[in-house]
Order: C-alpha cells, then structure tokens, then sequence
C-alpha cells in the first residue's frame, strides 16, 4: 500500500539529482588531477569541487534514499497510510533548502573545508547552517518512524514488527544519535566562530566529535541496502530469507556495536592516548560481525532461490541463479564490492597496518568501494525495484539495467583499484594536482590514468541510471499490484520482545557511546590551553 | 512438509546459523588479540600519552622555537627530530636522519591541521594545532624520501611537499660534532 508516492518521488529524484551533479564533479575531479588533464592550474576550483562532491554525497543523498525508502517501507510494511505527511514534506524541504544553502558558498569558494569541516579552518556560515538545516530536516524523518511504528503497535498489540520496518527504524534510530557528534561540533564548536562569536576553537576536541559522527555514519548509508539484501533480493529473485531471526540480530547489532567505534579515525592523532585507540579498535573488529552474519544469511537465501529452481550440487546451484534479473545482479556485484572493501577495512581497524595507509588514497578507495560501491549499488537496485509501485508504469529497458549495473561495477573497480595501489606507495589523499615530472611520483602516472578512465565509466553509469528512471516515468501504465517484501523460511510466529522492540538496543548504544567517548571528550573539554586561533577560508 | 519435517529443518537451519556465528565471533576475538600481540609485544601501540603546545607562541620560545628544529644526536647515541608544519610546508623542509638509529620525531603544527607521511615506511602521523605528536621511527636502507603533508590544509595542500634524507651513521655524526640542530635544506 503506497499512497504517498509524490513524497516518495520527490524524496528519491532529489537525491538523484544532486548525485547526478556530484557523479560529474567527481569524475571531473581524477580528470584533473590525472597526468592526462593537467590544465589547471587554479587548485582552488579542485577544492571547491572535493567540497560539494563530498557534502552532497556524505549527508543529502545517502539521507534523502533512505528517507524516501523509508516512507515507503512503513507503508508497504505496516500497511498503514503515513502519519505526518505535512511533516513530511516539511522535512524534504528543510533539506532543499538546507542543500541550497550550503552550495552557494562552496561555490563561491568561502567553504573549501571539505565535507569533513576541518577546524581550525573554518568556512562561511552559511555552509555550516545548511549542513544542519538538512540534519534537521532528516531528524523530522527520524521521528515519524517511530511516530508510525508506535500508531501501527497500537493497533496490532502484541504483533510481530515486519522485517523491513523493525530494521528502518533501527537505521533511523542509528542516524539520530550519530549526528549528534557532528552536531556537538558545529553547534558548540564551528558556528560560533563562523559567526564571529569568537576566534578559537580546539581542533583536537573537534576532530573527536566528528569522529563520533564519521563511522556510524557510514552504517547509516549501509542500511537501506541491507534492507534490500534481507527484503527485496529474495522475493525478486523467487527465494525466501534463511533466517528472519538472523537478520534482526545483524540490525540491533549495527545499531549497538556501529556507534563507538569512531576513534579508529584518530589512530594518527596526537589528542587521544593509545587506550582508547585500542579499545575503539577492538570495538571495530566487532561491528564486522552482523555483516558476517548477514553474508552467510543471504548466501543461503539466495541459495534456497536456485534450489527452488532446480539447482543442484555444492557449487552448481549458482549457476541456476537468475543471472539475467537486475536484483541477482546487482546483489552479485555488491557482495564483491563489500568483500574488497571489508577487506580493506579489517586492514584500517588495525593500528599497526592502519600506519602504513592512514591518509593516502588507500582510504579514498576503500570507502568508495564500500559506499560508491557496495551501497550504492543497491540504491539503484531499491529505486528500479520501487519504481513500478510509485509510477504506476513498468521498466521495461531490462537490458539497459544489466548494462547500466555493469558499467557501475567495473567502472568502481576500475577507479579503487589503483587508489589502493597508489595508496601503499604513499601517495596522499585530498590534492588537488600532482608532480609526475618529478621520478618519485612518476611510476604512479599509469594508476591514477586508470582511476579517471573508471571516473568516467561511473559517470557513463549514473547517466544511464538517470535516463532509465526518467523513461520509466513515461513508460506504459502497469499495475504493478501491492509492494511485497521477502518473507522468511521459517516466518516467525513470535518474535521475543527485545527482537520486536528497540528500546534495549538504543539504551545499549548510549551507554556504549558515552564509555567509549565519555572519557576522551571530558578529558579535551577540560585541558586548558588547546583552543587554537581559527584559520578563516578565503578571508585573505 | 509435515510438521515434524518442518521442526526438523527450522533446528538444522538454527543449527547451522549458530556455527557460523560462532565461527564469526573466533575471527574477530583472533583479530583483537592479534592487534592487542602485536601492540604490545613489538611495541607498537600509539602515542601514550597527550601533550599540548599553544601553537602561538611556538615561534616565541619552548621546544619548537625555529632555533631548535630539525636533528639532534642525543647523548645516548639516538636521536630526536623536532618539526612543524605550517600552510603551505614543514620546517624543516628537509630533514636529515642517520640509518640504523632509534629516532622520535616531536612534531606540531602552528596553524591548521597537517599531516606527515614518509613515503616508503610506516611513518605516519597528524599534526593538531594545539598537540605535540611524537613518532618513532628507525630506516633500514640510506637514500631520499618524499614526505608529503598528508592532510588537506587549505588551498595550498597539493605543494606541501617534505623531504627525509638518510645517510651513513659515521657522516651523521661528523656533521653532529659542530653542534646545533641539522638539516639538509640548501645541501
Ligand atoms: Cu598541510
């Protein structure tokens, strides 16, 4: 039961659009700073560039994909028309507003500061209220979740949470309290030195609380497509999740183990001691447990499909997988992705191995194997996946998805690759151009050439991804019948309540949060003489 | 499925699911003891311990006063390098280390946040306005090292470039007997 399907299109052509416009900055961006397009000669506009392509991609589309699929999932799931629509709405148009705030000073380069903010450096204000007018606006979001599960309760006393909505509301529930760091910052910290209110700031302290928001983040955007892996891929595919049990731990354990984990960001910062670093490493090594589970989980869900198929064997049932269905595809190249990237990743939780690649464009490709990556590309597959439901209008260029799918995935290997290559012989992240006259840097020429020749196959991808949406939206009428989610095996008859429920789990991850960086924080907070004078962008 | 069939897979899926979780749960216990062994038993765990500086007064007296920067052969044979970082380069821009030597590298940074990175090593660590970071250090083989800042610090980021030259013990030393603080900028 989708009924408001406009909130929703908005919600997801927004988020598509802005990604458009970051997808081209992006590729731009290896263009330049590649040895085949060393035109420029002003690092200013690279910087401006880096700025907006990281907002827009860190906080406005991965927010606005994952409200937009929410909407839609406490509908279909609850079937129950949503509750607070006009709030609704006010929250997408806070984060317009706040999105349009924000890039008008990057362009104007007053708030080259990079997603990450990096104070001292301190950029317009203007930049600053609009990252948290989009905050905010997702905040909106994170209360009608619970708002339209506590009304659904209500009515089904004693019921079973559907799947989908028990692991939404996590994921929101995740995203309000991780914000919160980065809030701390702006609001104590940042703004009042933007506004002129005063001249320092401790960057140390700062660096922490950003620290608190930066991984849990990443957990956030990771959501919607672990809904889409437990939810959508075994119903598009004909199979059914292994264990409906299984999923709803991987998601209370995202919600608990994501949260204080942070402090791996610092292990090369002078401002915290070697304790905390351990401990937030030991808790990172952790957090790879429910995406542990949830591989296992979905391999053999997807395994029941192929068996329901007439697959046989040990190995030869994935060859009875239905290869030509965009979601087993896009499920396919996902798993790869998230494979090297989680490899990467139990590289950086180390201290020890982190050393050797803290900082160097090993980072830039991990995370955008992980997030461009594995996340995103199931963004595409949700919004194919819903597209019918909210258009009322069927997909029907099958063939274009597949190609758009593959473009995507070899177009991210192409371009991550050689990042981790470059990144273990030292070549630092976040430049705008760099010397390859000079014979130390030159051997990397031919792997930073590669990552631009990927940048533009992404890019070739997103067009097309772009292009298949909006043909959809004129595509023949179908009636595409009622949104369904995957259903379990064995589909639980009862749920013990600390797996219906979240209360528990939300408990758990403040006090979890404030062991792990109650400590440090009090410990900055009070250290006299660490307030640095601010460094204002573009004041020169 | 009968109802005993359907009991009977429920255990067998419940079954396999708790070997897998418990498969998962060794992996990441080896993974934590492996970090915790290798921290302290090749001593490699992170800065201990938090010092501060107030970055401006750096150039007007204490440990990072211009004067004081760069290597010093220390008493017992090893040796200290102290460093800063500033929009748009390190100071000294080229530092100067005998091989097969115990080294700290003290470093902070007097305006924005930067970063040191020794290309080749496993050298690397954020300067934080405001914080002192210390690093230690030992190369195995003579020759030149690109070190470039290796956070973003501002418009002039991609020209922060660093240099580390290691040369032989007994050169290091003969150059030390004059006394001061060495560098090789302008050799
Ligand atoms: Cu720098």
């Amino acid at each position: 039961m989708l009924v408001n399907r406009k909130l929703i299109l908005a919600h997801f052509w927004f988020a598509f659009a802005v990604f458009g416009v970051a997808l081209t900055l992006g590729a731009w961006q290896m263009f330049i700073r590649s040895p085949i397009g060393t035109w420029l000669s002003n690092p200013e506009l690279y910087y401006r560039s880096l700025t907006a392509h990281g907002t827009v991609m860190g906080y406005v589309f991965p927010t606005l994909v994952a409200m937009g699929f929410g909407y839609a999932i406490s509908e279909s799931a609850l079937e129950q028309r949503l509750v607070g629509v006009r709030w609704a709405w006010t929250g997408f148009w806070l984060i317009v507003l706040g999105s349009v705030m924000a890039m008008i000073p990057i362009a104007l380069g007053r708030a080259s500061v990079l997603y990450t903010f990096y104070p001292p450096l301190i950029g317009n204000l203007f930049y600053y209220l609009g990252v948290v007018l989009v905050v905010v606006g997702s905040w909106i979001w994170v209360a009608l979740m619970s708002i339209n599960l506590r009304v659904w309760r209500k009515a089904h006393p004693g019921a079973t949470v559907p799947l989908a909505m028990y692991a939404n509301v996590a994921g929101s529930y995740l995203w309000a309290w991780t914000a919160v760091g980065a809030a701390l910052e702006l609001l104590l910290q940042i703004i009042p030195v933007a506004a002129g209110l005063k001249n320092t700031i401790d960057a140390g302290l700062a660096r922490i609380f950003f620290s608190w928001t930066l991984h849990a983040i990443v957990y956030f955007w990771l959501v919607p497509t672990y809904i889409a892996y437990y939810t959508i891929v075994p119903r598009a595919i004909g199979g059914r999740v292994y264990s409906d049990t299984m999923a709803r731990i991987a998601f209370i354990l995202f919600l608990v183990v994501a949260m204080p984990i942070g402090i791996h960001h610092t292990f090369a910062d002078p401002q915290v001691g070697a304790g905390f670093k351990f401990i937030h490493s030991a808790f990172t090594a952790l957090v790879a447990l429910p995406t542990l589970l949830t591989v296992f989980t979905i391999c053999a869900s997807v395994e029941i499909a192929a068996r329901l198929r007439g697959g046989r064997g040990m190995f030869g049932w994935i060859r009875a997988l239905p290869w030509d269905n965009p979601m087993m595809l896009a499920l396919a190249f996902s798993f790869v992705m998230l494979g090297f990237g989680g490899a990467g990743g139990l590289i950086n939780m180390s201290y020890q191995l982190d050393a050797s690649i803290h900082n160097t464009q090993w980072i830039t490709g991990h995370f955008h194997l992980i997030f461009g990556g594995a996340i995103v590309i199931m963004y595409f597959a949700i919004a194919y996946d819903l597209w019918p439901h909210l258009t009322g209008r069927e997909l029907i260029d099958l063939r274009l998805i597949r190609t758009q799918l593959w473009f995507w995935f070899v177009g991210m290997i192409v371009t991550t690759f050689p990042w981790h290559w470059v990144g273990i012989l030292g070549m630092p992240r976040r430049m705008a151009y760099f010397d390859f006259g000079d014979p130390a840097i030159a051997p990397q020429a031919l792997s930073v050439t590669f990552s631009a020749i990927g940048g533009f196959i992404l890019l070739t991808s997103g067009i097309m991804f772009i292009v298949i949406l909006a043909r959809g939206m004129r595509a023949p009428q179908a009636d595409a019948g009622a949104y369904r989610f995957a259903v379990a095996v064995h589909q639980p008859t009862t749920v013990p309540v600390a797996l219906n429920t979240h209360a528990l789990w939300v408990a758990l991850m403040i006090a979890l949060t404030i062991t792990n960086y109650g400590y440090p924080i009090l410990n900055l907070a009070t250290t006299a003489g660490t307030s640095v004078p601010a460094v204002y962008v573009g004041a020169q | 499925m009968s109802a005993e069939d359907t009991h009977r897979s429920v255990e067998v899926a419940a079954r396999v699911e708790r070997r897998w979780a418990a498969i998962a749960v060794i992996i990441i216990v080896g993974m934590a003891l492996l970090a915790a062994f290798a921290g302290i038993h090749q001593a490699t765990m992170p800065q201990p311990r938090v010092e501060t500086t107030d970055p401006s007064r750096i150039h007007l007296s204490g440990e990072f006063v211009e004067s004081n920067l760069g290597s010093v052969l220390e008493t017992n044979g090893n040796v200290t390098v102290r460093a800063i970082g500033q929009q748009y380069s390190f100071t000294p821009a080229c530092i100067v280390v005998p091989v097969d030597t115990p080294i700290t590298l003290r470093a902070t940074s007097a305006d924005v946040v930067h970063g040191i990175l020794i290309q080749g090593t496993n050298v690397n660590t954020m300067l934080v306005p405001g914080y002192v970071s210390e690093q230690l250090m030992r190369f195995t083989r003579t020759g030149d090292y690109l070190m470039p800042c290796q956070e973003f610090c501002s418009f002039g980021h991609e020209g922060m470039w660093g240099k580390v030259k290691v040369i032989d013990k007994t050169d290091f030393a003969n150059r030390a007997k004059s006394g001061g603080r060495l560098s090789c900028v302008g050799q």
